[in-house]
């Protein structure tokens, strides 16, 4: 048990665990304490110091975030001089702050301007510091524009906690700044969470606020939308909406209301996607051949296998991720049954990561020559475009996706937070493997935000361990463990993102523990209030099944992939 | 506790002994909370890292009396079971001593370790952060590293004239005396051991050093020290004992304040915003040769009270005693 101590902040007392920060407590007492680099996902940086306080007795002032409490501690949060020290340290800040408030990810929820107009600062007392300094692109992802940055450390060990590295320090002149690494051996993922990271949108996607109007433009063609799973329980905060709310007819909605008149749901590829997946699942298991199976629908997961790990890739699943089914079936299926010419449509996705984009790129994922997806479009993407188109999500009439692909199953769904694959791919090779539904449908074991999940599920005789994690570093854990125990695990899901995709590098700002867990646990009851919630009992994957892939090279043509080698692609040293 | 180790700590408890980094933490107490912090391992560390400019009072100790350092570390490998130790030597320390010290070491636990960084990896912290490989940065304080310092371990940091101190305590033979560093325009520059607490004046006097033109000092320390007028020299010598004369008449105040703040700059880590923009904003001013009040009472007001470590807070006082005696 935790020691209780007593202290007191700006007069009032309170009661405190030992171990705790003064902001800790300040926080979980609603103490407003100004903070940029804290985030609640990140060990300690306390390099903005802003968050400076008086303790009673002690001399000068300390970093709230980085001074633990003691028993008696006598705080306050508001002095002259503690005015003073923020309004200096935030003109400082600005100095090394190029604004561009118009197109920053951080929209009206702007940390610094508040602070800025809180204790009146002028925010321009100093020349900006970091004019001119470097835009780095990371491949077709993300922008990293330096001249924003302001060295709180984030970013770097957000890279460092998902398990890349890719993101150091270097000491360019009198100053070290973040740069991509330039080492051989390190490259970008694209998972975006030093974006999800930044306190002052220093990151953005590729195209986030000068593309998004792109796919609108095509006028002669057939424009058609697809949302994944997580879309619908996050877009929403970009509105005002509370954390989680749910807003799936809303969102078909306000697509429509930009004019586009397809509009599909990605959960139901996600239905295909369980299928495929499972039935190579089913297939390993009786050959007992290359397990694990690791699953494959998380771009950033592939890359790191293929760039770190490239020993591991005929162990993932040649299964494609749901928003590459969605776009193949569009393209071929759907257009048939329409009578267009896939080349006359223009499929776009909106995603909750930026790794998408790179994943649309790949020309693996090529159907018939032509890009199977045709623009990503992340959460906050969608949101710049119907802002800018006047749309407001709150206010929009519900409408529902279009029938032609059907709806999804709750497990079509689950997708979106970390363990839903993994509870989607079992409800279904169960019943492949012993024709009868599972006892129980939810696997509470595999839910969470825990960063490293395991289970065990007996199906028939056998009993099939499965592990689910998310950061990278994570899975690099659970690879190690592998090399010392081959068969520790039958099926494993990993997710780039700390969460899964509802925390994905495309998802509005800010994100921590208790958004993502709002936002899955949202998931989770679309799942809950759904008729069917295994994937193969879907009329429209047994209707697809029946009509186009009972052939075998259109299932090959839609629904598989294949991986290979990568050498560094972001700022290779020729 | 164990005798032998009870009467170490009482005789350096006795003998007042000080740590001789600068920081003048009680040695004794800095010992015991090594001895009892419960840990199967510990690190001594004797810091010969000396990145202050015009201190060279450890390397003097080192080409002068390399068997009483490795006297000291050896009373704190006895004292601390299952210890190891490091001697921590700036570059140009390590290429001299290296081979001197290991014939000295034989086979006691005792690496020399050639310190990569500058000024700041002579901060017990940043220190740490070096011999473990990591990034040359100050960590967190707590812990301390005599709570948790090397790889998490109780580690002892001491300074290679506490080290030598520590020997001449523990054979009586301590004369409670110091080590300062004369430079600049100095008659006779050098290593002077002296006794402890001398004036300013007294040390001067004493190494002949008196200048016969009209000067000033900075004491403490060559870049982080304060400036003194001849009228003020009543006072003891602080910091690393390093004075270094200066020809008042001879010397331009802002090419000074300049060397200062390009030394400041290079060395820092630039981890918090007072001391990477603070320091950018002060040699910007001292470029044009001006500076704004107000505004230079803000930037030394945040990098006292609100830098991340004892670099940064170091900044302020040479600059503020210069503004004060050489400006006005």
């Amino acid at each position: 048990m935790k020691k209780i101590i007593n202290i007191s902040i700006n007069g009032k007392k309170y009661t405190a665990e030992l171990g705790q920060t003064i902001l800790d407590v300040a926080r979980a007492n609603q103490i407003p304490i100004s903070t940029l680099c804290y985030h609640s996902d990140i060990k300690i940086q306390a390099s903005c110091r802003l968050c400076m306080v008086e303790i009673a007795g002690r001399k000068g002032l300390y970093a709230s975030c980085s001074t633990p409490i003691e028993d008696g501690m006598i705080v306050v949060t508001d002095s002259k001089d503690i005015t003073r020290a923020k309004q200096t340290n935030l003109e400082l800040i600005f100095s090394e702050h190029c604004e561009e408030c118009g197109d920053c990810v951080y929209q009206q929820r702007c940390h610094i301007r508040d602070y800025a107009k809180k204790f009146k600062v002028n925010i321009n007392k100093f020349p900006d510091r970091k004019k001119g300094h470097p835009i780095h692109q990371f491949g077709p992802a993300l922008i990293f524009d330096s001249s924003k940055c302001i060295d709180c450390g984030l970013c770097v060990d957000a890279c460092h906690k998902v398990g890349v590295d890719f993101l150091e320090y270097k000491k360019k002149g009198k100053f070290y700044e973040v740069v991509p690494s330039a080492k051989a051996d390190k490259d970008c993922v694209y998972c975006g969470q030093c974006l999800a990271h930044c306190p002052v949108g220093a990151f953005e996607g590729v195209g986030e606020f000068e593309d998004v109007d792109k796919p609108l433009l095509h006028k002669n063609k057939t424009i058609v939308f697809q949302f994944a799973p997580s879309i619908r329980s996050t877009i929403g905060e970009e509105f005002g909406l509370p954390y989680g709310t749910v807003v799936t007819e809303k969102l078909v909605g306000a697509i429509r209301k930009l004019g586009v008149k397809y509009v599909f749901d990605t959960s139901v590829g996600a239905d295909v996607t369980t299928v495929e997946e499972a039935k190579e699942l089913v297939h390993r298991i009786k050959a007992n051949k290359n397990l694990p199976m690791f699953t494959s629908c998380c771009p950033g997961w592939v890359k790191y296998a293929e760039f770190f790990q490239p020993e591991m890739l005929p162990y993932l699943t040649s299964a494609r991720s749901p928003q590459m089914i969605t776009a193949g079936l569009i393209k071929t299926y759907w257009a048939k049954s329409k009578k267009i010419n896939p080349k006359d449509i223009i499929v776009v996705s909106i995603m909750p990561c930026v790794a998408k984009k790179y994943e649309v790129a790949r020309p693996e994922m090529k159907i018939g020559g032509r890009k199977a997806v045709d623009y990503v479009l992340t959460t906050r993407e969608l949101a710049h475009l119907l802002r800018k188109r006047k749309i407001d999500l709150k206010t929009v009439a519900p409408q529902k996706p279009d029938q032609a692909l059907g709806i999804p199953t709750g497990a079509g769904v689950i997708y979106g937070a970390s363990g839903g694959v993994m509870e989607s791919a079992l409800r279904t090779a169960y019943k492949m493997m012993t024709g009868q539904a599972l006892p129980k449908l939810e696997l509470e074991s595999v839910r969470g935000i825990t960063g490293f999940k395991k289970a065990s599920i007996k199906i028939g005789k056998r009993t099939v361990k499965v592990a689910v994690v998310n950061g990278l570093a994570n899975a690099k854990e659970l690879l190690a463990e592998l090399k010392e125990n081959p068969k520790a695990y039958d099926y494993v899901e990993v997710m780039a993102c700390f969460g899964g995709c509802i925390g994905g590098g495309g998802q509005p700002l800010p994100v921590n523990d208790e958004i993502r867990q709002k936002r899955a646990q949202s998931l989770y009851s679309v799942d809950r209030q759904n008729k069917i919630r295994v994937a193969e009992d879907s009329p429209i994957v047994k209707k697809v099944y029946k009509e186009f892939f009972n052939k075998e090279k259109n299932i090959k043509l839609v629904c598989h992939t294949k991986y290979h080698r990568k050498k560094k692609e972001v700022y290779p040293v020729k | 506790m164990l005798n032998k180790n009870k009467k170490i700590i009482a005789k350096l408890k006795t003998a007042e002994l000080l740590g001789r980094g600068g920081a003048n933490f009680p040695t004794h107490l800095k010992w015991q909370m090594v001895l009892s912090a419960p840990a199967k391992k510990k690190y001594i560390v004797a810091n010969g890292s000396e990145g202050e400019p015009n201190t060279s009072k450890d390397g003097f100790i080192l080409a002068n009396y390399p068997a009483k350092l490795i006297a000291g570390i050896k009373i704190a490998l006895d004292t601390f079971e299952n210890s190891e130790a490091y001697i921590y030597l700036r570059k140009d320390y390590y290429k001299k001593y290296k081979l001197k010290l290991e014939k000295l070491i034989g086979r006691l636990p005792i690496t020399v370790f050639k310190e990569a960084g500058g000024y700041l990896s002579g901060e017990e912290t940043t220190l740490c952060q070096e011999i473990e490989g990591q990034i040359h940065r100050p960590r967190i304080k707590p812990p301390f590293p005599s709570q948790a310092g090397i790889f998490g371990l109780p580690t002892l940091i001491n300074n290679i004239e506490t080290f030598y101190c520590i020997a001449q305590i523990d054979r009586n033979q301590y004369k409670k005396t110091r080590f300062y560093t004369i430079s600049g325009q100095a008659k006779h520059p050098g290593v002077f051991e002296l006794p402890l607490g001398l004036t300013i004046k007294q040390v001067l006097e004493k190494t002949n050093n008196w200048p016969s033109f009209n000067f000033f000092l900075q004491v403490g320390g060559g870049a982080s020290g304060e400036i003194f007028l001849p009228s003020e020299l009543d006072k003891p010598v602080e910091g690393s004992g390093s004075i270094v004369i200066y020809n008042k008449d001879k010397t331009d105040p802002w090419v000074l304040m300049r060397q200062w703040i390009d030394f400041f700059m290079d060395q820092n880590c630039d981890k918090c915003t007072p001391c990477r923009e603070g320091t950018y904003r002060l040699l910007q001013m001292i470029k044009d040769r001006q500076f704004d009040e107000k505004a230079l009472d803000d930037l030394l007001f945040v990098l006292e009270h609100t830098s991340f470590c004892a670099l940064g807070k170091m900044v302020v006082m040479p600059f503020r005693s210069a503004v004060d005696k050489l400006l006005k």
